[in-house]
């Protein structure tokens, strides 16, 4: 479905040195980068601010040219066949809306059925279908200026795929938003993927999104890929430590165990971070044949100890 | 190609003009008020009539005329393309970007933006004074004359079209450029109600050769009025409007591709 070769960009960035001179200055946004995407998957595309995510969203839906390398989405030049691309794909931007601000979201999708001349009786179905699912009836004769964020992106969502794209590419869809409209539209992209087959690519800086809705994981930084595989692989590749955490009957000085080593103790409690190449059940075995344990608990790295590392570190894949 | 571009204009404008109708009161103020403020330029010109029988060597009809050809080919152009002023606005909010993932020109899609039929305001005036002016003007009516006058109209609407669009790319530019973009459109609106020999020979050869505003209804209303041309100029400029037309707008189509091509977003 994606297909990115070796593809830079990198933007011209004039700046004034003096009263009269300017300067160039060369600024990469996206750096050699490579990847494909195969239909079906859902990807996650992840990397601080700046890291270059809307960059790449915006080469392979057309709206900017690759300063270098090649770029084909379902076969296709996004940039040269920008308008033949758009009938196949739906693009949601988070921080703006694609929608009308003075009229009320049904008119607007409205408007949408026209540009991608879906006829009348397929946009009811679809539109009745989208309305439950995303949960627009409060809100659909509201004009878009009044709607909350949440609202405003479920909107936004449903504009997205009045054509019924084969991809759907969002680029940071849950930010601002309250739990709960995070949860409706993760859940809907989960049923969008697993029930329509739609390939789903979205990036994000909220590792939660990642961890309840991806298999798969895309890591930039400064440009780079600095990963692309799997949440599990990306967590034992990255070798940061599990976490053992250990209730005494009492508080006693700090474990002293083959493999692990104490990071932190709280009173009774203590913490032990055993590295990815020791058996954690051996130092479970250990702990509790010489200490007096009430309760014991084994904590797999959380996604963000694993990507801070991974940004420090980079990994290469 | 341009059968399906037309279709699509008239759908889209179509459900702005439905969405817009749910406020039918604030319509007709804005109608009102738009052509109330349209007639202000016309009030001035009658003032200047109220001195003295000629402007430029031109009387009270020819000039309504003039006035009333223009008029409408501005408020037509207006009407269809105005908003593509508005292009520097949705690269600075980033909006662009959305319009760039339809299937559908963006051009097409910011001229239609916001259609209803208040945008009719100008065209009401402008329209009146053109009929008003035709049976009071003392003109030989031949077949070729006749024809001009629709032909002179069509040809104005195309041009100020076409510079509306190539203005409006100034500001893939400059995304400021709306003042610049103002300036050739509503300028060229204004300065094409008078006689232009009334701006002296020099301005009527940049009139001519570097903002083409003379063909708009000028040159083919020396014809239609049978005046000689101040610049001496051969026959073919009476009907050269349609050829200038073409020129403009394959200027404007190869200046918004550049800009397109070139445009690069906005950071994040
Ligand atoms: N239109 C632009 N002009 C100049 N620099 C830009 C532009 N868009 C992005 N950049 C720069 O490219 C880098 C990547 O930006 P972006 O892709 O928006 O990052 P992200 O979406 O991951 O936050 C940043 O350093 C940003 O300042
Ligand atoms: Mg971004």
């Amino acid at each position: 479905m994606i297909e990115v070769d070796d593809v830079s960009k990198s933007f011209t960035v004039r700046r004034r040195t003096g009263r009269l001179r300017r300067s160039r200055t060369l600024v990469g946004a996206v750096d050699r980068i490579s990847f494909t995407v195969a239909a079906g998957e859902f990807v996650g595309y992840l990397g601080p601010n700046g890291a270059g995510k809307s960059t790449t969203i915006k080469m392979l839906t057309g709206i900017l040219t690759p300063s270098s390398g090649r770029v084909r989405v379902g076969g296709l030049d996004p940039s040269r066949q920008r308008t033949a691309l758009a009938r196949r794909i739906g693009v949601v931007f988070g921080q703006r809306t694609t929608l009308w601000w003075d009229l009320p979201l049904r008119d607007s999708l409205t408007l949408i059925r026209h540009l991608y001349r879906v006829d009348r009786s397929t946009h009811r179905s679809r539109l009745a279908e989208l309305t439950e699912l995303l949960d627009l009836g409060a809100f659909l004769d509201t004009p878009v200026r009044q709607l909350s964020l949440g609202q405003r992106m479920r909107g936004d969502l449903a504009a997205a795929l009045v054509h019924d794209p084969e991809l759907l590419v969002l680029d940071e869809p849950t930010i601002g938003l309250d739990v709960v409209s995070k949860a409706t539209v993760r859940g809907f992209l989960t049923r969008l993927n697993a029930e329509q087959g739609t390939t789903i690519l979205l990036t994000t800086h909220d590792l939660g999104d990642i961890e309840r809705l991806c298999r798969r994981v895309m890591v930039i930084d400064h440009g780079r890929l600095a990963y692309d595989g799997s949440l599990q692989d990306l967590r034992a590749t990255v070798d940061a430590d599990r976490i053992l955490i250990v209730d005494l009957a009492r508080a006693a000085a700090p474990i002293e165990v083959d493999g692990a080593r104490v990071v932190r103790t709280d009173g009774p409690r203590q913490w032990l971070a055993i590295p990815p190449a020791v058996n954690a059940a051996t130092v479970v075995a250990a702990v509790a044949g010489r200490y007096d344990v009430e309760d014991i608990a084994l904590r797999e790295p959380g996604i963000e100890d694993v990507i801070t590392r991974l940004y420090r570190t980079g990994v290469p894949i | 190609m341009v059968a399906e571009s037309v279709r699509m204009y008239v759908v889209l404008a179509g459900t702005w003009m439905r969405a817009a109708a749910q406020y039918p009161a604030s319509m007709v103020m804005l109608v009102v008020t738009q052509a109330a403020v349209t007639s202000l330029d016309l009030a001035a010109i009658l003032i200047i009539f109220v001195h003295t029988p000629r402007l430029g060597g031109f009387s009270l009809p020819e000039v309504m005329f003039l006035y009333g050809t223009a008029g409408v080919s501005f408020s037509v152009a207006d009407i269809l393309l105005g908003t593509a002023e508005r292009l520097g606005e949705h690269i600075r909010q980033g909006t662009l970007d959305a319009l760039l993932v339809r299937p559908v020109s963006p051009l097409l899609q910011i001229a239609t933006e916001d259609f209803s039929p208040r945008r009719i305001g100008k065209l009401v005036p402008t329209g009146a004074v053109l009929v008003l002016s035709l049976p009071r003007l003392d003109v030989h009516w031949t077949p070729d004359r006749i024809a001009l006058v629709p032909l002179m109209v069509a040809g104005g609407i195309w041009i100020f079209s076409a510079l509306w669009v190539l203005s409006a790319t100034w500001q893939f530019a400059v995304v400021d450029g709306k003042q610049a973009t103002n300036s050739v459109t509503y300028g060229g609106g204004y300065l094409t109600q008078y006689p232009l020999s009334i701006f002296g020979r020099d301005a009527l050869r940049a009139l001519t050769w570097v903002l083409p505003l003379a063909f708009v209804n000028w040159e083919p209303a020396l014809r239609v009025l049978d005046r000689p041309d101040p610049l001496g100029l051969p026959v073919f400029f009476h009907f050269a409007s349609p050829l200038v037309a073409a020129v403009l707008s394959l200027l404007a189509a190869l200046a918004w591709r550049t800009g397109l091509r070139r445009y690069r977003s906005t950071g994040s």
